[in-house]
């Protein structure tokens, strides 16, 4: 009896630590676009070490991107972006927290591409504002493929955009992510 | 069932719920799940809008792979009057191209109409401000070489080419104290081959004071100021001391100022400002800097 009371326990435990649902990646790509239809040159940045985390069984997802990990094609740039817009260094991160809403017709287990819709509160410059975006979720040989595109107003962000410069530098940004997940170990 | 068996099962039963209370508080931050690095050692950046102060070498460098063509132009003393248009009448001007090679090494190359005066430079540094445990301040060093171009004040007599070339040496010292502070020191010897006067020596020191204070994110206070230990003859040649306004506008960098030197390279500026705040001998002065981007940033990929 006594036994089977440790035996009992001890696989509830390990099927409780075993219980595989939260995938990750440190790499993920995010990639910004906010170049005005007239501007000479392209005003756009990439990320590639966004922190991603979704938990497959909660749909729960939330990103966390350093905004000097941005790279432009020309210093200059980037270093306007840090210095005069995003104020890199009094806000160093952005972030995303929130659920897959219909996150109960994605099969994790099964390879195929599932759209669904995000819901959560987005925090960029210091400001957190509630967003809802369609995505694509892509499960492929154990792998998630996290993908979304979305826009936000500059302005929401407290980003000002000077007169000087509204000729290339459009008021709002077209957001591009995409983000292959692992298993969290 | 024994008693010792139900306890243990309560043990187990408790340990599990906590187990179960610990997953879903982690549910709440996902991230912490994984972020768990300490941060990062990071060069701190951008202490000056410009690699000068405003005459002086700043502790700043421009970015690997990039080019800055500055024009600098200096004009008439103030107090010339509407004569003169309170000196804007006479400009004299520098034209150099900078290069970013790595994060701590840059090179450039100028030409002044004062002197017709060509110079070339480096600077290196091998110690970097940063974050998170890494150095407080910037050491950087700076070596260049003037050459006189113009014409030989005496042709009859034997000149010789070693005549025209001037050397400065410099070390700079500076830190970011925070977003909109940043101060330097350099120490500077200035070595000039041929004097105009037999009682000018030929090695100046000089330790340079320069900061700079953020009004707004694209704008700047800036001082620049120099003191000479030797080589100052009153009458002949002063201290030269510069403050000024950076102005960022897009793709250029403004930096307009008052000072009372004309010359634009370390060896003019530094040992030959004959003119004097005291008297109110000041002149307007601008340097644009605009930066071209020459090699493509790999790391976009």
């Amino acid at each position: 009896m006594k036994r089977l009371f440790v035996f009992l326990s001890i696989t509830i435990l390990a099927v409780q630590i075993q219980a595989q649902d939260k995938y990750f990646t440190k790499t993920g790509k995010i990639s910004f676009d906010a170049t005005t239809s007239k501007s000479p040159e392209n005003i756009d940045g990439v990320n590639k070490t966004a922190i991603c985390v979704l938990d497959t069984k909660t749909g729960n997802l939330q990103f966390s991107v350093l905004m000097k990990g941005f790279e432009f094609e020309r210093a200059l740039m980037q270093e306007h972006f840090n210095e005069n817009y995003v104020e890199s260094n009094k806000f160093p991160k952005s972030e995303f927290k929130g659920t897959i809403t219909n996150n109960a017709s994605v099969n994790y287990a099964k390879d195929g591409t599932y759209p669904v819709k995000v819901k959560g509160s987005i925090t960029i410059h210091g400001v957190t504002k509630e967003i809802v975006t369609d995505g694509k979720i892509i499960v492929k040989a154990g792998k998630i493929n996290a993908v979304a595109d979305f826009s936000v107003a500059l302005a929401d962000y407290n980003i000002a955009v000077p007169s000087l410069v509204a000729d290339k530098l459009a008021k709002t940004a077209s957001i591009k992510v995409d983000c292959v997940l692992e298993p969290l170990k | 069932m024994s008693n010792n068996v139900k306890k243990f099962f309560i043990f187990i039963f408790v340990l599990s719920s906590f187990a179960a209370k610990a997953q879903q508080q982690q549910s709440d931050d996902l991230l912490s799940l994984v972020d768990k690095e300490k941060p990062k050692k990071e060069y701190v950046k951008y202490a000056f809008k410009s690699s000068r102060v405003i005459n002086g070498q700043s502790m700043e460098f421009i970015s690997p792979g990039t080019m800055d063509f500055r024009i600098l132009h200096r004009f008439g003393q103030l107090d010339q009057g509407y004569k003169n248009f309170f000196g804007l009448d006479q400009a004299s001007m520098r034209m150099g191209f900078d290069f970013g090679l790595y994060r701590n090494l840059m090179i450039g190359v100028g030409r002044s109409t004062y002197k017709k005066e060509l110079d070339g430079y480096f600077k290196y540094a091998p110690i970097m401000q940063a974050t998170n445990g890494g150095a407080p301040l910037t050491v950087a060093l700076v070596g260049g070489i003037t050459m006189n171009t113009s014409p030989w004040a005496d042709p009859t007599i034997q000149n010789y080419f070693t005549s025209r070339l001037a050397y400065y040496y410099q070390v700079i010292l500076g830190r970011k104290f925070s977003e909109g502070f940043s101060l330097q020191l350099s120490p500077t010897m200035v070595h000039t081959n041929l004097v105009q006067l037999s009682s000018q020596p030929n090695d100046v020191f000089a330790l340079g004071v320069g900061g700079r204070l953020k009004l707004t994110s694209r704008m700047a206070i800036t001082w620049d100021y120099y003191h000479l230990f030797n080589g100052r003859e009153k009458g002949v040649n002063y201290d030269p001391l510069g403050i000024g306004i950076d102005i960022e506008t897009g793709g250029h960098v403004f930096q307009l100022h008052f000072s009372n030197s004309t010359g634009m390279n370390e060896r003019a500026f530094i040992t030959e400002t004959t003119s004097t705040w005291s008297k109110a001998e000041i002149r307007f002065g601008f340097n644009l800097s605009r930066i071209f981007q020459i090699k493509h940033n790999k790391s976009r990929g």
